[in-house]
């Protein structure tokens, strides 16, 4: 902020306030307020950094001996010691490309049209109002949704591409938006230019919008697949929760992701499952915070102004 | 990069191009209506359920009833012990995720320097990131064992400690937000105040804040929104067993953790216990779908827009 504070020291206020004067004395209390307030902006921000560090501390104390080599390339056992996360990490690489190859192109497809194509009347206000209006739509809901459609109407089963597919749904919105506002920053004049040489429609978006909206669509992308790496509520519901054994060959097979995993560890009876789910939460954080960091990182560095 | 199809040598050219962009523009079109769809299709699916639940259950009994024992051999379907457990986990939430987002947002926006305010929000997204199994694991492991050294009466699961933590995870989106709302107040009004003489924080609460007030409660009805939804928090730490109590010490299941308590046991598809899953989505949908409304109508009604 560049506003000179102008406002006497502390010393001086506090000698202001002293005199019996009842103005001095108000003036004494607005500028404590003043630090008061600023202080408690202080605090709210700490608390939040300090939240993080005893999530991560605890979590890395209990997981830190369980986190090795055979941790991570075992398969999931009922013995706590010998239990391991190879089947949820493969099955959440597997579930979420599948998601993404699915949900990317169907994304940036419904962006361009809603920014390139649509005239502004009432059928766009409707999809602008029916979009944000399914980011807020709780995750549990789309589960509900996926196992009525495809499970009980498609027939697809339980496997990953019902799980992909749910996966897919969630994030479209996210993936919309962001495209969108990546394609709405790319100036008119470019477009303007393009039309002027006697492009269509299509070769102007294709050659001139995309290539200059994709760091920004790619960030959006990224970001949807941290989301869906974390997501637990909409997959139990299609029933993913199982006892998985081998690595999925086919998109019909069944699968587990690493939340899952985790979920199903923590509400086991016995206490060594706690140090085990803490390791494959780490693991799961280092995925997310990565995949986060890579979007931040994509971000900025791409960052281009016009 | 090559120019296809820019120079068009002759008009049969100029008609396959014209026919492929009609192609393109329904293709387009095609992926769009996928959002509505699923929109619809969410819609069909809890209503088509919902209403084979109430042809079995009457509405009275679930609106007044005060016990939810779908499961149990006792059946009972009232819905609010899962909706006042959804609001006592919330409004815990949302005491702790507004004043501090808010503190911390005006904090950052009024008072740090822009290096600190440039690397505080990113930073904090992080707490946004962390996946909600992990939040719920944390809350039940690390977050009760230490209210209970304070709180007598504390269950191990409890509706404090996951409204606590939900709040947590919210808080950066009410940061978020309401900081882009109040960086978005034009500088001339803050020297207005400076320049009667008000302090930082006279200028904070009495003109950011009401100048920005639409986008504020937009942030924070879309975080209450998150709130209402979560569902791993809850079903970790506070608990599946369906209560009608203001209690925050109580366990009690919240309208999610019913869904997906349900969903984890093996309930045949057509029973009435199938059903009540939609109809408490049903429940879920709705009330997210009218808070969203709101915040879109209240945003369209009170939004300040400067030149």
């Amino acid at each position: 902020m560049s506003i000179p504070d102008h406002s006497p020291t502390i010393e001086k206020q506090l000698s202001l306030a002293t005199r019996s004067r009842p103005q001095t004395k108000y003036r004494y209390r607005r500028r404590l307020f003043n630090i008061v307030f600023h202080l408690l902006g202080l605090i709210s921000i700490g608390v939040g950094f300090a939240i993080i560090g005893i999530l991560f501390v605890s979590i890395f104390n209990q997981g830190i001996t369980r986190l090795n080599w055979d941790f991570l390339t075992s398969f999931d056992s009922r013995f706590p010691d010998r239990a391991g996360i190879k089947a949820a990490l493969v099955g959440t690489f597997y579930v979420i490309s599948l998601a993404i190859v699915v949900a990317f192109p169907l994304g940036v497809a419904s962006a361009i049209y809603l920014e390139e194509y649509i005239r502004t009347n009432w059928f766009s206000r409707i999809i602008d109002v029916n979009i944000s209006n399914l980011t807020a739509v709780p995750s549990i809901i789309y589960g509900l949704l996926s196992l009525q459609i495809f499970i009980r109407w498609m027939n697809l089963g339980r496997g990953l591409l019902t799980g992909a597919l749910t996966l897919a749904l969630l994030v479209l919105p996210m993936i919309i938006i962001a495209s969108r506002e990546a394609i709405r920053a790319v100036p008119p004049g470019l477009r303007e230019a393009s039309y002027a040489l006697g492009a269509t429609r299509w070769q102007t978006t294709w050659h001139h919008v995309l290539p200059l909206a994709l760091p920004g669509i790619l960030t959006g992308v990224i970001l949807a697949v941290s989301r869906a790496m974390g997501e637990t509520a909409a997959l139990i519901t299609i029933g993913a929760l199982t006892f998985v054994m081998f690595l999925p060959g086919h998109v019909l097979d069944t699968f587990t992701v690493l939340p899952i995993l985790i979920f199903n560890w923590t509400s086991r009876p016995q206490d060594e499952f706690r140090s085990a789910a803490s390791a494959a939460i780490m693991v799961l954080l280092a995925l997310v915070l990565t995949v986060n960091a890579a979007a931040i990182i994509l971000r900025q560095r791409l960052r281009r102004r016009w | 990069m090559a120019y296809r199809g820019v120079m068009q040598p002759n008009a049969r050219q100029r008609q396959n191009s014209r026919i492929g962009e009609r192609i393109i523009h329904l293709i387009l079109l095609a992926a769009t209506s996928i959002s509505v769809l699923t929109t619809f299709s969410i819609v069909y699916s809890l209503l088509n359920e919902t209403t084979a639940f109430f042809s079995a259950v009457p509405l009275t009994a679930f609106l007044f009833d005060t016990e939810w024992t779908p499961l149990f051999s006792n059946k009972r379907y009232g819905i609010w012990p899962l909706i006042t457990a959804t609001f006592v986990t919330s409004l815990i939430a949302m005491s702790v995720a507004v004043p501090a987002g808010l503190l911390a947002a005006l904090y950052l926006n009024e008072f740090a320097p822009e290096r600190f305010r440039a690397f505080v929000k990113p930073a904090l997204e992080i707490l946004a990131g962390v996946p909600t199994v992990v939040y719920g694991y944390f809350a039940l492991i690390t977050v009760t064992p230490f209210l209970q050294q304070f709180i007598p009466g504390m269950q191990s699961l409890n509706m404090l400690s996951s409204g606590i933590v939900m709040g947590f995870m919210i808080l950066p989106m009410v940061l978020s937000l309401s900081e882009d709302a109040l960086a978005a107040v034009p500088q001339t009004l803050r020297e207005g105040g400076y320049a009667l003489g008000a302090t930082r924080f006279e200028v904070a609460m009495c003109i950011l804040l009401p100048a920005a007030a639409s986008g504020v409660v937009a942030a924070i009805i879309l975080a209450l929104s998150r709130a209402i939804g979560e569902t791993m928090i809850v079903a970790i730490a506070a608990g599946q067993n369906p209560l009608l109590t203001f209690d925050p010490r109580q366990s009690a299941a919240t309208m999610t953790a019913y869904i997906l308590q349900v969903s984890l046991g093996d309930t045949p598809y057509g029973s009435l216990g199938y059903y009540t899953l939609y109809t408490v989505g049903m429940t879920l949908f709705l009330l997210t779908l009218v808070m969203n409304l709101f915040s879109t109508w209240f945003i369209h009604r009170f939004r300040e827009v400067y030149e």
